[in-house]
């Protein structure tokens, strides 16, 4: 075991971030703070990738968190573009203000 | 010892810092408490010795997405949204709902503690972080690597035309 912090650590914690990110997403109003619960969403699978490449001395999990955190950034570009857009054509940032669709 | 020190240092910034993220009233107090998250994680790969991904998470999350983030928060006027009620209708279906998935993820990883024990893994000694992160992404994952270069070349086009004012 390296360090002396069992990998289920790692893993809780994880967890943990994971959870707050998912009540960010499900539960805010504001569309710019859904985004950044995507973030956390996100850093939590990192940590888990991280965790587990330094556990199993492999470098692919670092490989592929860089991955993710060029998919982080492309999404960051386009959602926040898209919340740009949004607000010059229905003037809000509110989630459930968008009820185009709904009827 | 140490280890478990700054691990529990560490993980206390980020949960901390995740909480107050995603109650903070203000976006712009979130984005600010989103960063110290970000830098107790790049704190967390440094101490798991993932120092090349540590220095990506600082330049590219805190220094390049959270800059994006707080120029847009001042694009977009946020002052009637802080004003208002900062959680939908249907927030104790979400708490519902993201209990549940944690509640699931904590008994399978309760259940299957047991196999989280690696004998064949030799820690300790591998190359220098960069190298063997370079070597992977331009050996291992070269086609993948391409993929998403062209990927956030598209996302870079999409965001630009996202924004701009007609199209």
């Amino acid at each position: 075991m390296p360090g002396n912090v069992p990998i289920t650590h790692y893993l809780f914690l994880s967890t943990a971030l994971f959870t707050l990110g998912v009540i960010g997403v499900l539960a805010r109003r504001n569309i710019v703070i859904i985004l950044m619960s995507i973030e956390l969403i996100l850093n939590a699978v990192n940590i888990n990738l991280v965790a587990f490449s330094r556990h199993l001395a492999s470098v692919s999990g670092q490989a592929f968190a860089v991955f993710i955190i060029a998919d982080a950034a492309a999404e960051a570009a386009v959602g926040l573009g898209i919340i740009i857009a949004m607000f010059r054509n229905r003037g809000t940032i509110q989630a459930d203000e968008l009820d185009l669709l709904k009827w | 010892m140490l280890d478990q020190f700054f691990f529990y240092i560490f993980a206390s910034v980020i949960l901390l810092g995740g909480l107050l993220t995603i109650t903070r009233r203000s976006a712009v107090h979130s984005a600010i408490f989103l960063i110290a998250t970000l830098l107790g994680i790049a704190g967390l790969f440094l101490h798991l010795q993932a120092e090349f991904l540590a220095g990506v998470q600082v330049i590219l999350y805190v220094g390049g997405i959270m800059v994006l983030f707080l120029f847009v928060i001042m694009l977009v006027n946020l002052d009637q949204a802080a004003r208002q009620r900062q959680f939908n209708r249907q927030w104790w279906l979400a708490l519902l709902a993201a209990a549940a998935v944690c509640g699931e993820a904590l008994y399978g990883l309760y259940r299957g503690r047991g196999a989280f024990t690696f004998p064949g893994a030799v820690p300790g000694n591998m190359p220098p972080n960069t190298q063997a992160v370079g070597n992977a992404l331009y050996q291992n994952y070269m086609l993948p690597f391409e993929v998403a270069s062209i990927m956030l070349l598209v996302a870079m086009v999409g965001a630009v035309v996202m924004a701009k004012k007609r199209l």
